[in-house]
């Protein structure tokens, strides 16, 4: 338990609390809103990263894990009246399991064929789900507003969502740290330098790359599940939009991938400019055009991303900001 | 002495090419065996065969009584093998404790990564990098990676060591000092099974020798035997005579 003696343990708690309190004060809706959709990207950016960001792996279709994580709620909330926990609980370890049987095949390939893969899985998925009867096929499903009514009627039930979120957030936070901090973490971050020779070394890389596939898995299939649920319907190019795969690496990659703080802080700003920019009539979508700009600026100029500048700028920072 | 490791009737073929024929040879605990040969020789692929990075097209390969023959590398080194490339491969972003943790966590004793750390200090005091703990892989240089590269193996606390070409590229007094540290590897009861182009230093490190050409044995002995085969000297200088004329003129 020497973790919890750490700062960082603590930054991390801090953060998760001051997303918490914010909104309450003055009950401030708006606020809310803007803080739902930005832990909804800080626990995505956060889970692509212990992929991408610890074991070198490009997954573009991670989106395919929110999906099917929403797909399994909603279907087992309107279809079964699963209450909100165990619906959210199956969609994570069902989606899991999945990942953990792909990883073992598609993680063979390396570099650009595994990326490339991976928009074939959530390509794969989507087609299969758009045809699928019990999941409404192309009209996908809609939830009845009774469902609300467990939570203490819709108003009461988006804060009940939202603390809910934060709660995600807060493990994808806390699970990325961890990983780092373990010896499965160091095994991770060997194969991401070198993995031929971190096999040399004994790193059984088939086995952690796979795991680490499926662990990414967990949490964004519950994200899925509570962003559906809360806006009570859910269709294909919805649940399987390759347009928020690609934010999500390229906020992980802005912030700084790799390190525990930095897709949290891409993903925040990001989630803040585009919000921003969701508002001004002119720019709408106007943050696709500058989420390609930013990925090729930090690609050619920062390939560490913020995180990678803050260090530089301000080394002892590394000791306490992981 | 008992055998460690036991190579057996060894093949291997890259299409047309057969870069490993019917190698047979063993090294017994505790000893350092020299690989030597002229380049191409398959040197390198022995390496490879050994440790798992190519399954052989035929024959056995035992570590310490158990057959490990094509299992993947991370298997063999959870056996207790351990290997430097001949091109140095760390992890250039970590520093030169992670890449020896690295080592220390996956190698034969699978350590916590407490202990690991104990372990990674320790062979980085054996290669002499104690005061470059804190600097990146990236920022040594080529002596200094290949010392890493040695450490990272150590950190693993392996039975058996290969090493390819770890004196290659270094200036005399790098070499000097490179061969102080295998003599103390082999001190702590490392057996060594070494690639060495620098003939003066595996003659003097060698306990036995084994020499390639194009794929396949063409003698083995102590130092001293292998030096004066006629076969070996032609292999290496095109003229079976030549030593004998030089040493004559």
């Amino acid at each position: 338990m020497t973790i919890v003696r750490q700062p960082f343990f603590w930054i991390i708690a801090a953060i998760v609390a001051a997303f918490a309190a914010a909104p309450t004060i003055g009950n401030n809706i708006e606020l809310r809103e803007s803080l739902i959709l930005a832990a909804v990207y800080i626990s995505l950016a956060s889970n692509i990263n212990m992929i991408l960001g610890y074991a070198g792996y490009v997954n573009f279709g991670s989106i395919v894990f929110f999906g099917l994580g929403g797909y399994i709620c909603v279907w087992l909330m309107s279809s079964h009246a699963w209450p909100l926990a165990a619906a959210l609980l199956a969609g994570g370890f069902s989606v899991s399991a999945v990942a953990l049987v792909f990883g073992f095949g598609i993680l063979r390939l390396r570099g650009v064929y595994f990326a490339l893969s991976t928009i074939g899985v959530n390509g794969a998925v989507m087609a299969f789900v758009a045809n699928f009867g019990p999941w409404g096929g192309s009209t996908g499903i809609y939830l009845s507003p009774a469902l609300f009514q467990p939570l203490g009627g819709p108003a009461k039930a988006l804060w009940v969502i939202y603390y809910l979120m934060i709660g995600v957030m807060g493990l994808s936070l806390y699970l990325s740290y961890f990983i780092k901090r373990s010896k499965f973490g160091v095994g991770l971050l060997a194969i991401g330098q070198n993995e031929d020779a971190a096999a040399v070394l004994g790193v059984p890389t088939p086995r952690y790359k796979a795991i680490v596939y499926s662990l990414s898995a967990f949490l964004p299939a519950i994200v899925g599940g509570l962003y559906f649920f809360k806006s009570a319907y859910i269709q294909p190019p919805d649940a399987f939009d390759l347009n928020l795969s690609t934010e999500t690496i390229v906020v992980a990659m802005l912030g700084g991938q790799g390190t525990v703080v930095g897709p949290a802080l891409g993903a925040f700003l990001y989630e803040e400019l585009r919000g921003w920019l969701l508002t001004s009539p002119t720019f709408s979508h106007f943050q696709l055009v500058i989420a390609g700009v930013l990925l090729l600026a930090i690609v050619l100029f920062a390939p560490g991303g913020l995180m990678g500048l803050i260090y530089r700028l301000w080394p002892p920072l590394r000791k306490f900001l992981e | 002495m008992s055998t460690l490791l036991q190579v057996e009737n060894l093949n291997k073929r890259f299409g047309g090419l057969r870069a490993v024929q019917a190698l047979s040879f063993s090294l017994h605990e505790g000893s350092i065996l020299g690989l030597i040969g002229p380049n191409g020789a398959g040197k390198s692929t022995v390496f490879n065969l050994i440790n798992g990075v190519f399954a052989p097209d035929e024959g056995r390969i035992v570590l310490g009584g158990q057959d490990v023959t094509g299992e993947p590398p991370y298997r063999v080194a959870r056996r207790g093998l351990a290997r430097t490339h001949q091109i140095v491969q760390p992890f250039m972003n970590m520093t030169v404790l992670e890449n020896c943790v690295v080592g220390a966590c996956f190698g034969r004793e699978n350590l916590a990564l407490g202990r690991a750390r104990e372990a990674a200090r320790e062979a980085a005091v054996l290669v002499g990098l104690e005061d470059r703990l804190d600097t990146l892989a990236s920022q040594l240089t080529i002596a200094g990676k290949k010392r890493l590269e040695l450490a990272r193996a150590l950190a693993a606390r392996p039975r058996l060591l290969l090493l390819d070409e770890v004196l290659a590229g270094l200036n005399p007094t790098e070499v000097e000092r490179m061969i102080g540290i295998i003599r103390a590897i082999r001190a702590r009861g490392v057996s060594i099974l070494m690639i060495e182009h620098l003939m003066q230093a595996i003659m003097s490190l060698s306990d036995h020798i084994v020499v390639l050409n194009s794929g396949a044995k063409l003698a083995e002995g102590l130092p001293a035997e292998v030096a004066n085969d006629p076969a070996v000297v032609e292999a290496y200088l095109g003229d079976p005579d030549l030593a004998a004329k030089l040493r004559a003129a």
